[in-house]
């Protein structure tokens, strides 16, 4: 039990790695990818969201849907948009430091693909509740270090003279195609155990 | 700022304001699902009708939506919609269907689908509205379509399972895997880029030769 859940964590955080691999929360990792500081707050709002979202996905799938499984897409995004909205409120309420330090970044979740895009991989893999937390946690650890790694290349780009054409997107995607080239070799990493 | 007439209204999501390749949005479908022409080409087409009929609903009730919780509700709107084109997709082309997975559920946090509600269908005429959804759908697919062609020409060798090249051809396994996608998009926004930066040196050097003369 305990090596499959490591198993679950160590696939969604480096072989599936959600951005790089299965290329979920584009948006955020080209958005906020430009500074490492804000690249780890996001990362941390990104993993507290994935986790809540996972435990209500579970309990979606446990309790309600058995009886409309049309009903899924649309109950969980309603799911994931109040959940966003309630962690805000609470967030505001508990810690204003921490409210100020994520600033837009929280709202901006809700319409990040990463985010339902758990939900979803979770039920068709058909995970429980303990397997479901580790897959959010591994995903979530996953998107940070994409993130985090991201922003401290392109923090080194800054200065460095590229050629005109290429300021902005072009640069960072390519940059986003070779690190996701080096997390193809990952792939072998856990076949080979398992 | 002037209204723009009709034709300005579909013609503008294609090329000159292309939701992909201008606005650089959307990018989770246009890299995750473009391995194949056939793969991109349902993944375009359903996310044509998602944002076509929601598009029509959202500026049919505008009227209706409070201001404060619009956002949820165009979820909403664009949610039904998806549920309908995955029930669809599912009956017509199961095996497109099966390959697809999860990102046809994504179609509703495609930010090209919300974008549009927000900034055009959300103020505008239903008529306006659908032709602003055609626009925008029709660039979506020729993106669409532009990557998925690029990748399965040189990754398998193929054209809609066609083989082009003969026997001799070693495919570039790289161009069907993850990383062959930010590649392609970022090569085809480099040429994009390149081309543009070209086309106003020549606007520039020729006022200056209008100046001289």
């Amino acid at each position: 039990m305990m090596s499959e859940l490591v198993w679950i964590f160590f696939s969604a955080m480096v072989v599936n790695n959600f951005t790089l691999v299965l290329f979920l929360g584009l948006c955020a990792f080209m958005g906020v990818s430009s500074r490492v500081e804000t690249a780890l707050r996001m990362g941390a709002a990104n993993i507290f969201v994935l986790v809540l979202t996972s435990i209500s996905a579970w309990a979606l799938n446990r309790f309600v849907l058995e009886a409309a499984p049309y009903l899924r897409i649309i109950s969980f995004i309603i799911v994931i948009a109040s959940l966003v909205q309630i962690v805000e409120m609470v967030i505001k309420k508990v810690s204003p430091t921490l409210f100020r330090q994520l600033g837009i970044y929280l709202p901006l979740i809700t319409t990040n693909c990463a985010i339902l895009g758990l939900a979803i991989f979770q039920t068709n893999r058909g995970y429980g509740f303990w397997e479901g937390l580790f897959f959010a946690l591994g995903a979530g650890a996953g998107l940070t270090l994409a993130l985090v790694l991201m922003a401290s290349i392109r923090e080194s780009t800054e200065f460095s003279d590229v050629p005109s054409i290429a300021k902005g997107t072009g640069l960072v995607l390519i940059i986003a195609g070779s690190l996701s080239l080096a997390f193809m070799g990952f792939a072998g990493l856990l076949s080979g155990g398992a | 700022m002037r209204k723009s007439t009709a034709q300005e209204d579909l013609l503008r999501g294609i090329w000159r304001e292309n939701p992909v390749l201008v606005q650089v949005l959307g990018l989770c479908p246009t890299l995750a699902v473009t391995n194949t022409v056939e793969n991109s080409l349902v993944m375009g087409i359903a996310t044509f009708a998602v944002l076509l009929g929601s598009s029509f609903f959202v500026s049919l009730f505008k009227r209706f939506i409070p201001n404060e919780i619009r956002i949820s509700v165009y979820i909403l709107i664009i949610a039904t919609f998806v549920t309908v084109a995955e029930m669809c997709l599912e009956a017509l082309v199961p095996e497109v269907h099966k390959a697809l997975g999860a990102f046809i559920a994504l179609i509703v946090v495609n930010c090209i689908i919300l974008g549009r509600q927000e900034a055009f269908a959300a103020k505008n005429t239903v008529w306006r509205s659908v032709l602003d959804a055609i626009g925008s759908g029709l660039g979506f697919i020729l993106a669409m379509l532009m990557m998925g062609s690029l990748r399965e020409v040189i990754g398998y060798g193929t054209f809609l399972g066609i083989p082009l090249f003969g026997d001799s051809y070693e495919p570039w396994v790289v161009m069907i895997l993850p990383p062959g996608g930010f590649l392609t998009l970022g090569v085809i926004l480099l040429t994009l880029g390149y081309v543009e930066e070209r086309r106003r040196a020549n606007r520039v050097s020729a006022m200056s030769a209008q100046e001289r003369a």
